[in-house]
C-alpha cells in the first residue's frame, strides 16, 4: 500500500498523506515510506519546496490507535518507543531540512496531527478545520514536537490551555493567534497552497534555509550568539550564487533567475 | 595526490589529511608525515601556528584497521605508533585543528591533542573502539577525561558512542562551533591571530598549559614562574611592553 504520495512539479514536493479511510493516521509502515520520501526531499536539490498535505477530508488525525493496541492487564506498552524511532526523527528532519515546509491542511488534524502541521514553516488551513491537541485526554502528552513548538507559537497561557484540555481549535481562532500563516476558504485551500509553493521552488533557496537555520537556533541562543551567527550566515548567503544573480538583477531592472544555490 | 597536503599562507601552515577513500583514516605513514612535518616547521621561523584540517565529511575516522589487524600481541609491543604520537604531541607552537564532520576514534584523539579544536556545526567526536573489541590507544581515556569530566568520557569510551559538535563545545572538548563551510577560514584566522604574538611567548605559555595536566597546583605555578622569568630575559618582552605604552602594533623578532 502507498500511505505516502509523492508528487514533484516544478521544484515543488507534494507529499499526502494517504490512508483516507482511517483519516491518514500514522501507523508503522507509514512513517516508514514517510521517512523513504523525505530522504528524497533531502537528496535532491531540484526539490526546493515540500508541501504536505492530507488526501480525503482529513490531514492526519495522528497516531492510529488500532496500531496500539493495549491488552488493559498486560505489561504497560513503551510508547516512548514510536515516539523515538518515527515522530521524533521526522520532526527533526523537517527542522532541518534547508528549504521551505508548507503544510496545507485540508481537515481535521489531530494529536500528532495537529503537532505535525505546527511544526512545518508555513501552515495554511482550509476555513472549517479543527486543531485537536487530543493527547490529554488519553493521558499522553503532545508529542511530534507539541510542546515545544505550542507555547512559541501560541504564548505560554493558549499553549497551556490547549495542550490541558485537548479541545477543538478551529483553523481562524489558530490564526488570530498567530500560530498558522493563513486561513483561505475550502475551496481555495489547494490553489493557495500551491501558489505558495511554486513561489517558493523560484526563490534563492540557500538563503531561506539559512534564514530557516537562523530562527531555528534563536529559540536556544543568547542575543550575542545570535549575532554571531547571523553574522555568520550572512557570510555564507553572501558568497552564493543566488545573491550575486540578485543584485545584478536589481542593478540590471530585471526579474532575478534563481537557482537555489 | 598526497595524502597529506601542505599549504603556507602568511605564517599559517595548514595540513590537510587527504585519504578521501579510507575517510582519512590515520595509518602510520600519514602519523609519521604530520610528525615530520610539525618537526621541520618548529625549526621554520617563518611558521607561526600549525593548522590540522581534513575534509568536508571526515575529519578522520579513525585509525587504520587493516593495519591494526595484521598486529598481534608481540606486534602491537613494539608497534612504532606510540613514538609518531609523542613526536607530534613534542611540537612546541600553537596547533589547532578544523573539525568538520567525523573525528571518531584516532581522529578525535588527534583533535584532541591540538591546543584547540574548532569544530563545523556538522562534526561528531566519539572512541568507538570498545565496539571492535579494543579501546583508545593515543590518549583517547587520557586527553578525554581531563577534558570534559568523568560522566561524559566514561560514557563516550564505554559505550563507543559519538556526541555532537554543541555538546563537545558545552564539554569544553571544542572552542567554537562554526557553520561546517567556515571552520577551516575561522580555524585560519584564529591561528593568524595568535600567531601575531610573540613566539618565545607562546611556546613558554602552551609549555605552562600542557603542565597543568602533568604538574600538582603549586608545582605548575612554580613551573609557571620559571617560565614566565624566561621571558624577562627576552627582546619581545621589551618590545611588546613598550608597543602596548606607546600605542603602536609590536614588532616581534623571536628573541
Amino acid at each position: 500500500m502507498n500511505f505516502i504520495l509523492s508528487d514533484v512539479q516544478n521544484g515543488v514536493m507534494t507529499l499526502t498523506l494517504n490512508r483516507p479511510e482511517r483519516l491518514n493516521s500514522f501507523n508503522d509502515e507509514m512513517h516508514r515510506q514517510l521517512a523513504q520520501v523525505l530522504t528524497q526531499a533531502e537528496r535532491d536539490d531540484t526539490i526546493r519546496c515540500l508541501l504536505i498535505t492530507g488526501a480525503g477530508r482529513a490531514f492526519c488525525a495522528g497516531q492510529d490507535l488500532n496500531d496500539r493496541n493495549v491488552d488493559p492487564t498486560g505489561a504497560a506498552p513503551d510508547l516512548g518507543a514510536s515516539v523515538e524511532n518515527f515522530y521524533n526523527p521526522l520532526i527533526k528532519r523537517l527542522a532541518a531540512l534547508p528549504k521551505p515546509v508548507i503544510a496545507a491542511v485540508n481537515g481535521v488534524a489531530a494529536g500528532a496531527g495537529a503537532t505535525l502541521a505546527l511544526g512545518c514553516d508555513m501552515v495554511i488551513a482550509a476555513r472549517s478545520v479543527n486543531f485537536i491537541m487530543s493527547f490529554s485526554k488519553l493521558g499522553l502528552v503532545p508529542d511530534c514536537g507539541g510542546t515545544w513548538f505550542l507555547p512559541r507559537l501560541a504564548g505560554r497561557a493558549r499553549a497551556t490551555g490547549l495542550a490541558l484540555m485537548g479541545d477543538k481549535l478551529s483553523a481562524e481562532q489558530a490564526q488570530q493567534w498567530g500560530m498558522i500563516w493563513q486561513v483561505v476558504d475550502d475551496e481555495a485551500l489547494t490553489d493557495t497552497a500551491r501558489q505558495l509553493a511554486t513561489h517558493f521552488a523560484s526563490q534563492p533557496t540557500f538563503g531561506l534555509g539559512l534564514v530557516k537555520k537562523a530562527l531555528y537556533a534563536s529559540e536556544t541562543n543568547t542575543l550575542d550568539a545570535q549575532l554571531d551567527l547571523e553574522r555568520d550566515y550572512q557570510r555564507l548567503a553572501g558568497r552564493s550564487e543566488d545573491y550575486r544573480e540578485g543584485v545584478s538583477a536589481f542593478l540590471a531592472k530585471r526579474p532575478p533567475v534563481f537557482q537555489g544555490k | 595526490m598526497s595524502e597529506l597536503m601542505i599549504d603556507q599562507t602568511q605564517r599559517i601552515l595548514t595540513l590537510t589529511l587527504n585519504r578521501p577513500a579510507a575517510r582519512n583514516a590515520l595509518n602510520n605513514a600519514l602519523l609519521e608525515q604530520i610528525a615530520q612535518t610539525l618537526e621541520s616547521a618548529q625549526k621554520d621561523e617563518s611558521v607561526g601556528a600549525v593548522v590540522i584540517t581534513g575534509n568536508e565529511r571526515f575529519f578522520a575516522a579513525g585509525a587504520d584497521l587493516k593495519e591494526m589487524a595484521s598486529r598481534d600481541m608481540p606486534a602491537t609491543l613494539n608497534d612504532p605508533r606510540p613514538q609518531l604520537w609523542a613526536r607530534i604531541e613534542r611540537f612546541n607552537k600553537p596547533l589547532l585543528a578544523a573539525v568538520n564532520g567525523y573525528a571518531l576514534g584516532a581522529g578525535c584523539e588527534l583533535a584532541m591533542l591540538c591546543d584547540i579544536t574548532l569544530a563545523g556545526d556538522n562534526a561528531r567526536f566519539g572512541l568507538p573502539e570498545i565496539t571492535l573489541g579494543i579501546m583508545p590507544g593515543a590518549g583517547g581515556t587520557q586527553r578525554l577525561i581531563r577534558s570534559v569530566g568523568k560522566a561524559l568520557a566514561y560514557r563516550m569510551v564505554l559505550t563507543g558512542e559519538a556526541i555532537t559538535a554543541q555538546q563537545a563545545q558545552q564539554a569544553g572538548l571544542v572552542a567554537e562551533v562554526c557553520p561546517a563551510t567556515l571552520t577551516l577560514e575561522y580555524t585560519q584566522k584564529l591561528a593568524a591571530r595568535i600567531a601575531q604574538h610573540a613566539p618565545l611567548a607562546l611556546q613558554a605559555a602552551k609549555t605552562a598549559l600542557r603542565q597543568a595536566h602533568e604538574l600538582s597546583l603549586s608545582q605548575g605555578l612554580q613551573h609557571e614562574r620559571q617560565l614566565f622569568t624566561l621571558l624577562a630575559a627576552t627582546e619581545d618582552r621589551q618590545e611588546g611592553i613598550a608597543a602596548f605604552l606607546e600605542k603602536r602594533p609590536a614588532a616581534f623578532k623571536g628573541r
